[in-house]
C-alpha cells in the first residue's frame, strides 16, 4: 500500500508517502531512531501488517517538522531516507 | 409570532430497514458505525446481508453520536445493542465509539464499502466527507493499495458546501440542480476557503451574479480542488464517490468533466446510498473478523 501522510495548503503539498509493501519486510525499523522529530511509529494496518506509520498528531505539521532536516538545514540527503535501507519512504518537496 | 429560521445547509437524515427480514432468523449481527465529523452513519448486517441503516448528524460528543446512529438503525426492531455480535467503529470519531470492538480507518472502510456497492471492478474511490477529502486505491476485493487525503483545510468538503447553502439561502439538496441552471459556466471562484465563503460569495452577488452562477463557480472549484487531489494517485476505472457530496451532482459532474472519467452512479432504484460506505465497509470488516474470531475459538476448542 502506498500511504500518504500529510498535506496541500496555500504554500504547497507536504506529502509524506510510505510503501508498506517495502515497509512490512524491513526488521530494521531504522526510521523511527532516524527521525529527530520522531515522526515515525510502527503499528498494525487495518489489515494488521505492522508497518511504519507517521504518528497521528504530526500528520498536519509535516511542513514545519521536517524542515530541520532539509538541505536548507544543512542536510544533503533526509535522515529518515538513510536509514530506510527498504527505500519506501520518499517526501513530495 | 416568530418565524423559524430555515436551515439551509440541513440535509435530509435518511434510515432503511431490509423489508421481510428477522434479525432473530441469523446467527450473526454485525454492526459498522461511521462517526465523521459531520454525519454518522450506523450499518447493521445479518449474516453478512443488509439488514439496516441509519445516517444522522454528528452531535458535540462522538459516543453519543454513535449511540444515536446504532439506536436510530435498530428502533422498532426489537434488537439492542446486547444482540449484536461485533461491532466495528470507524471515522475520526472511531476511537470513541464505546461498544465497537475494534477501530479501523475510513480509508479501509469507504474501500470495502464501495467494494460491496459497485462490484470488484471499483479502483478508484473519492470520499468526499464532512471536513476531508480522501482518494483511495484499491484491488478487486477492496483492499487499499494507495490513499491520499486531505484533512487540514475544510475546502472542498462537506461543511463547506454547507456554509455556501446557508450563504446563499439555497437548500443543500438543492444546489447541484440549480449550479447547471445557468447561461454559461463561469471560472471557478478563486477562494474556496469555508472561512472567507461568505464574503466572496457576498461580493459576487453585489457584482451582479446571480445565485445560481455563484453555486456554478462554487461547485465548479470545489471540483477542482479535489481533482487536484486525484491527479496525484491517478485514476482508474473504476471510479466511485462517496460521502455526501457524492449526492450533488453539480460537483460530481464537474469532477468527471475535469479528470475525464465518469463515476459510477448506483442504481436509481437501489436501497444503499453513497454516504453509508464507510459504515458498511466497517460492518462488512465486522462480519469477517467475527468469522476469523469464531474459526479461531473452534480451533481453540478442538485442540483442548
Amino acid at each position: 500500500m502506498i500511504a500518504n501522510y500529510g498535506y496541500r495548503d496555500g504554500s504547497g503539498e507536504y506529502y509524506l508517502t510510505i510503501d508498506t509493501d517495502r515497509c512490512i519486510e524491513c526488521r530494521g525499523r531504522w526510521c523511527v531512531d532516524a527521525c529527530p522529530q520522531s515522526l515515525f511509529i510502527i503499528e498494525a494496518d487495518d489489515y494488521d501488517d505492522e508497518v511504519a506509520t507517521i504518528v497521528l498528531t504530526a500528520r498536519k505539521q509535516l511542513k514545519e517538522k521536517c524542515a530541520g532536516c532539509k538541505p536548507s538545514a544543512g542536510y544533503e540527503t533526509l535522515p529518515c531516507l538513510t536509514a530506510c535501507l527498504p527505500v519506501a519512504i520518499s517526501h513530495s518537496w | 409570532m416568530t418565524q423559524e429560521k430555515q436551515d439551509f445547509w440541513r440535509w435530509t437524515e435518511k434510515i432503511w430497514r431490509a423489508d421481510g427480514v428477522d434479525w432473530k432468523d441469523a446467527a450473526s449481527v454485525t454492526v459498522g458505525i461511521d462517526v465523521g465529523s459531520v454525519s454518522s452513519q450506523a450499518v447493521v448486517l445479518t449474516d453478512g446481508r443488509l439488514f439496516a441503516f441509519y445516517s444522522t448528524r454528528t452531535g458535540s460528543n462522538s459516543p453519543d453520536s454513535a449511540k444515536k446512529a446504532l439506536g436510530g438503525a435498530i428502533e422498532g426492531t426489537g434488537m439492542t445493542t446486547d444482540d449484536v455480535h461485533y461491532v466495528v467503529g470507524t471515522g475520526y470519531g472511531r476511537v470513541n465509539v464505546p461498544f465497537a470492538n475494534r477501530a479501523i480507518t475510513e480509508i479501509a472502510c469507504h474501500a470495502r464499502g464501495a467494494n460491496f456497492m459497485v462490484g470488484p471492478s471499483v479502483r478508484t474511490i473519492l470520499d468526499m466527507g464532512g471536513q476531508d477529502c480522501k482518494v483511495i486505491r484499491c484491488d478487486d476485493k477492496g483492499k487499499v493499495q494507495n490513499f491520499i487525503m486531505n484533512d487540514k483545510c475544510a475546502a472542498g468538503t462537506g461543511r463547506g458546501m454547507e456554509v455556501i447553502a446557508d450563504t446563499l439561502g439555497v437548500p443543500i439538496e438543492d444546489i447541484g440542480v440549480r449550479s447547471f441552471d445557468i447561461d454559461d459556466e463561469p471560472e471557478p471562484v478563486s477562494n474556496v476557503c469555508t472561512v472567507f465563503a461568505k464574503s466572496e460569495a457576498t461580493a459576487l452577488l453585489k457584482a451582479g451574479w446571480s445565485v445560481n452562477r455563484v453555486l456554478a463557480a462554487y461547485c465548479s472549484a470545489m471540483a477542482e480542488r479535489v481533482a487536484s487531489l486525484i491527479d496525484r494517485v491517478g485514476v482508474e476505472k473504476d471510479f466511485f464517490i462517496t460521502g455526501g457530496i457524492a449526492k450533488n451532482s453539480g460537483v460530481v459532474r464537474r469532477i468527471e468533466r475535469r479528470i475525464g472519467v465518469e463515476a459510477v452512479k448506483l442504481p436509481a432504484d437501489t436501497n444503499l446510498d453513497p454516504q453509508i460506505a464507510g459504515a458498511l465497509g466497517a460492518a462488512l470488516f465486522a462480519h469477517a473478523l467475527l468469522r476469523r474470531q469464531q474459526k479461531a475459538e473452534a480451533a481453540a476448542g478442538a485442540a483442548a
